[in-house]
This record gives structure tokens, C-alpha cells and sequence, in this order.
């Protein structure tokens, strides 16, 4: 339908406060959101140095990075071993033994179950380890292998390695 | 201003100085003092009124925790046990606040119930329904907010397990957990925004509770016969008799929440949250509030991290459409012979979700859960639409006042079983 030139500057005051309206608003809001976000200082958290040295094989530590646990794990031959027999397409979130460490003995997690965040068990020599003598976590009933990948349970992947580099034989930096 | 407007007149002249600048009096007196109250409504009816009386002590027990409650990560938990230790009936504040919030879920939990069985949800009322399931979902949120202020173990991990729930989410999941704690795991800018947010959430929770009152009083009250007021004989006033017995179910609500303030005030309260938080150490057996478990049992009995937030999710929003799925005329389950049953397998089925959901996710458990998740949602989206079409409805009486008639002379306003009474017939053709 027609419209007269006087109802269509009315339309278009109309729609031009309308709209700049709802830019105000949303310039408006944005800051409020965005201060929801992790702060300067939250991010710049940092890096971490760990001494490897009094890690016997077999044994595994749990450092704190990031407010996260982080496990470090001086695996033994067997372990090594069991994670690298798997074929990597049988798995739910496949991934090589090889691609998951820089040095084979040494395995680096952050120890947070993909599920829903809890901290599985596998640490402690008395901990349940779970059917692929990994991790397990006991919310939910997530099992991980000697590689830390997801085998069984509603853990949709692998436990995450973080950056790390090798400093010395005897220091891990992560982060 | 319409100088010819009509004003309310009262015997007490402040009322009326009052009520010409502000009409006030005369809507309280219209909501509070002459609101026809269907005379048939049993005790059901007084958890609405239980509901407003426990939000309001929440909200002020809650006040004043906040005056000794300290939200950071390094003092909360000792804010609290000095609350209890040394703070002047402060042991007592808290356990009024603590017990009062697994009170409030218990009514509310009757008052849906109430709504369900005696099809409160229908025409005319749906939207208030709405903004009930409204409610109950503000109160879940400010519940669990709550419960991660004491910063104990299960503060901790029930707050890391439920934002975790939302790093389900395709591609934007992980940046809105990120956003949402303000870090990349639960921290102090969590506890301190949480605090903010269960601080206010009730006042959001009140506002809602002054429509959802308001919307009722449009249509009136329903009542456990399902049908409408008719005549002045059908109904009550709210003052005095509706008042008076809503206080004596106040009263034995207090007796009952006082047993368990004075006598059990940890019988609800779960051992591991009174170990400070440690982000390195999971507990055993991460448990919800038992009042959230139901909806927890139906995330786990799901294998997959998606499907079973969208499942638990969607077991809440369901909700919201109910008074859709529901295509039968006759409100009360008690005039519908097949239906009835399935509602009560519907409340038992719900409790037995609750029960498996404090419980390891495992063997039996595990397949009770699963059963249940399946009855859940059949209950909605086969069983309400279908048995609404094939059931016969008994026969509904003429009137309110026809119920305590039909107690003295079964015959009276009477007719052939299975003709729908006048009452239902005007339900029928709305």
C-alpha cells in the first residue's frame, strides 16, 4: 500500500530512534558484560617450574598451575608400553601414545576429568586406578589409560596436556 | 485527573485521607479481604501462602547473614564457622537459613503437585503456571549460588560439576563456563559474583511471586473439584476464613521446621561440605541438595555429556508447556479415572529419581534412573496428550455447593452417567 510522503518521514524517525535506541543499549551493555570476563590479572597467571628430579618411576606428582592440578607421571616400561599398543582409531577421542608426550617416560596432564571438572583418582598408590590402570574419576565414572585418554565412561576426551617445555633434564616449565 | 472519580469510603478517616491519594486500602481489601475463596479448598491450598511466609524468611535470615559472611576464597569458610561459634545467634540464622531453603523446596514441591493433580495449570490459569515454573527455576539457580558460599568441599565441586555442564554446548561452551566463573576454573571471582547474584536473585524471586499472586486473583483460586464459582454459595471470603486457615498450617509448618532447626539441623546437610574447599582433591561422592537430585539422576542416567544436559534441562522446560500437552477439559484428576493414576505413578517416579540421584551412578541405580528418565518424559509427551483424548471423565458436579449436597442425597443434580454435567459443558465450550 501507497503511503504518503508524510507517514513515510514518520517511518523513518520512527525507525531511526528505534535503532539507534537499541545501539545504545547494546554499546551499554557490553562493558557490563565483558567485566565478566577473566580479569588482566587472571589471565596473566603464568607459567609454572617444576624439579623432576625425585620422581621415582612409577610415581606421580600433582602440582597446582593455574589454580588447576597438574599430574606428572614417570611411567614405567609396561605403562609405556600398554599406551602404545592401542590403535588410535579405537578410540573415542584417538590420539597416539606418541603425540601426547615429548619424552615416552615422562606423561604431563592436566588432571581435570573432561566430563564435568572433577579430579580423578589414579594419584596415590592406593587410589582406584580404573579397568586401563590409568585414572579414574569417581564422579562420574570416567576411566582413563596409562596415556590418560578417555576408555570408558561420559567423558567425551582425553585428559588435556598443557604447554610444557623440558628445561634441564630435571626441570619441567609449564605454561 | 477525573475530579468525578469514585472513591472508596471507610469508616477510619487516615484510610480514606489514604485512599484518595493512593488507592491502596480498597485493593487490599479487595485481594485480601473480600476475594471469594472457593469453599470446598482443602490444606493444599495453604502452601501458596506457606511459599510467600518462607521466602520472606529467607530473604531476611539471609540479610543478616550477609552482615557477618565474608565472599572470598581464603575467608569464607571461616566466616561461616565464625558465624556459628561466635556470632550471636548466628548458629541459629544459619540454620534457619539452611533448613528453610530444603523447606521451601518441600512446599513448593506440594504447591506443583497441588497444581498438577488438580489441574490448576488449565485455562484460565496458564500463565500463572508459567510464571510458577518461572519461579522454581529462579529458586534452583539461587539455591545452588547459595550453597557454593560456605566454600566447603561440595560448595566447591558442585559448583565446578554444574558450570561444567555448561562447556556442552557446541563451540561457544567452554568461553561461556570461562565467562560465566570469570576464570578457567572455580575461583574468588566466582564466589564473589555468586554472592552478588544469590543476594539479589530473591528480590527477582519476590517480584515474580507478586505477579504470579496477581495472576491468580484474576480467575480466582481453583479448588479440588475443578470447577468454577458460581454463585456466592460456592465461595468464602479470604478474611476471615481463609486467613485463619492458612495460620493454622502456619503454625504446623512451624512445629515441623523447628523440630528439625533445634533437633536435626544437619539432617539435610551433607558431612563433606564442612571440609574446607581444595581444588586438588574430589570428594568420593559428589551429591546435589536432595531437593535438586531428581533433575541430577536424569543428567547422569544419560551417557552422553550433551544429551544428558539438554535432557535435564529439558525436564524443567517441559514444564512450561504442560498446560498444552494436557488436552483434556476437566481440571481435577479426581473425576479422571485413568488419568489420576498415571499422575501419582508421575510424583512416585519423580521421588524415585530424587532417591537414585544421591546415589552412585551405577548397576541398579543406574537402571532405576534410566527407567524413571524415560517415565518422566513419557508422562509429558505420550501419556498426558493421549490418555486426555481416549479417557470418559466421571461426572462433574453442578456447583461447588453440589459437592456437599451429593454427601447428603447422591441423586441431587444428578443425570445419565456419562452426560457432562453443566459444568463441564461450559468448559467444554470455552
Amino acid at each position: 500500500m501507497a503511503k504518503k510522503p508524510k507517514n513515510k518521514r514518520r517511518d523513518f524517525l520512527q525507525l531511526s530512534t528505534v535503532t539507534l535506541g537499541a545501539v545504545g543499549t547494546a554499546a551499554f551493555i557490553w562493558p557490563f558484560l565483558k567485566s565478566m570476563s577473566p580479569a588482566e590479572d587472571t589471565l596473566a597467571a603464568g607459567s609454572t617450574e617444576v624439579d623432576i628430579s625425585a620422581i621415582e618411576e612409577g610415581q606421580s606428582i600433582t602440582i597446582k598451575w593455574r589454580g588447576k592440578p597438574v599430574f606428572i607421571k614417570k611411567r614405567t616400561k609396561e605403562e609405556i608400553d600398554a599406551a602404545k599398543m592401542v590403535q588410535a582409531s579405537d578410540l573415542r577421542d584417538p590420539q597416539d601414545d606418541a603425540d601426547r608426550v615429548q619424552k615416552e617416560e615422562w606423561l604431563v596432564l592436566v588432571g581435570v576429568c573432561t566430563h564435568l571438572g572433577c579430579v580423578p583418582l589414579g594419584q596415590k598408590v592406593s587410589d582406584m586406578k580404573g579397568e586401563y590402570d590409568g585414572w579414574y574419576c569417581p564422579c562420574h565414572g570416567s576411566h582413563y589409560d596409562t596415556s590418560g585418554r578417555i576408555r570408558k565412561g561420559p567423558a567425551p576426551k582425553n585428559l588435556d596436556v598443557p604447554p610444557y617445555t623440558f628445561l634441564n633434564d630435571n626441570t619441567i616449565k609449564i605454561g | 485527573m477525573d475530579k468525578n472519580r469514585k472513591v472508596h469510603q471507610f469508616k477510619n478517616p487516615v484510610l480514606n485521607w489514604i485512599e484518595f491519594r493512593l488507592p491502596i486500602v480498597s485493593y487490599f481489601k479487595k485481594e485480601y479481604g473480600d476475594y471469594p475463596m472457593p469453599k470446598n479448598c482443602n490444606y493444599f491450598w495453604s502452601f501458596g501462602a506457606l511459599a510467600t511466609i518462607t521466602l520472606v524468611t529467607m530473604i531476611v535470615s539471609g540479610i543478616f547473614l550477609a552482615m557477618n559472611y565474608t565472599p572470598h576464597t581464603d575467608m569464607a569458610f571461616d566466616s561461616v564457622e565464625r558465624i556459628m561459634r561466635d556470632v550471636n545467634y548466628g548458629w541459629l540464622m544459619r540454620y534457619i537459613h539452611s533448613n528453610g531453603a530444603a523447606f521451601f523446596f518441600i512446599i513448593v514441591y506440594i504447591h506443583i503437585v497441588r497444581a498438577m493433580y488438580f489441574g490448576s495449570y488449565k485455562y484460565p490459569r496458564e500463565l500463572n503456571w508459567i510464571l510458577g515454573v518461572f519461579i522454581f527455576l529462579l529458586m534452583m539457580a539461587t539455591s545452588f549460588l547459595g550453597y557454593t558460599l560456605p566454600w566447603g568441599q561440595m560448595s566447591y565441586w558442585g559448583a565446578t560439576v554444574i558450570t561444567n555442564l555448561f562447556s556442552a554446548i557446541p563451540f561457544i561452551g567452554e568461553g561461556l563456563k570461562t565467562w560465566l566463573l570469570g576464570d578457567y576454573n572455580v575461583g574468588n571471582a566466582t564466589l564473589n559474583r555468586f554472592f552478588a547474584l544469590h543476594y539479589v536473585l530473591p528480590f527477582v524471586i519476590f517480584g515474580v511471586v507478586g505477579l504470579h499472586v496477581a495472576a491468580v486473583h484474576v480467575h480466582g483460586s481453583n479448588n479440588p473439584d475443578g470447577i468454577d464459582i458460581k454463585t456466592n454459595n460456592d465461595s468464602v471470603n479470604f478474611f476471615p476464613y481463609m486467613l485463619i486457615k492458612d495460620t493454622v498450617a502456619m503454625c504446623a509448618f512451624g512445629v515441623a521446621i523447628s523440630a528439625v532447626i533445634f533437633f536435626g539441623p544437619n539432617l539435610m546437610a551433607e558431612v563433606d561440605n564442612y571440609i574446607p574447599a581444595d581444588p586438588l582433591v574430589t570428594p568420593a561422592h559428589i551429591v546435589p541438595n536432595w531437593y535438586l537430585a531428581p533433575f541430577y539422576a536424569i543428567l547422569r542416567a544419560v551417557p552422553d555429556k550433551l544429551g544428558g544436559v539438554l535432557l535435564m534441562f529439558g525436564a524443567i522446560v517441559i514444564l512450561f508447556v504442560l498446560p498444552w500437552l494436557d488436552r483434556s477439559k476437566v481440571r481435577s484428576c479426581n473425576y479422571r479415572p485413568i488419568y489420576k493414576w498415571f499422575m501419582m505413578g508421575f510424583f512416585v517416579n519423580f521421588f524415585a529419581l530424587g532417591y537414585v540421584g544421591m546415589l552412585p551412578a551405577e548397576g541398579l541405580y543406574l537402571l532405576i534412573a534410566r527407567v524413571g528418565l524415560l517415565y518422566y518424559f513419557g508422562f509429558f509427551f505420550i501419556i498426558t496428550p493421549f490418555v486426555g483424548w481416549i479417557e470418559k471423565p466421571s461426572k462433574l458436579p453442578l456447583s461447588i455447593s453440589d459437592v456437599y449436597a451429593k454427601n447428603i442425597a447422591p441423586n441431587i443434580g444428578g443425570g445419565e452417567k456419562g452426560i457432562p454435567s453443566p459444568a463441564m459443558q461450559k468448559d467444554t465450550n470455552l
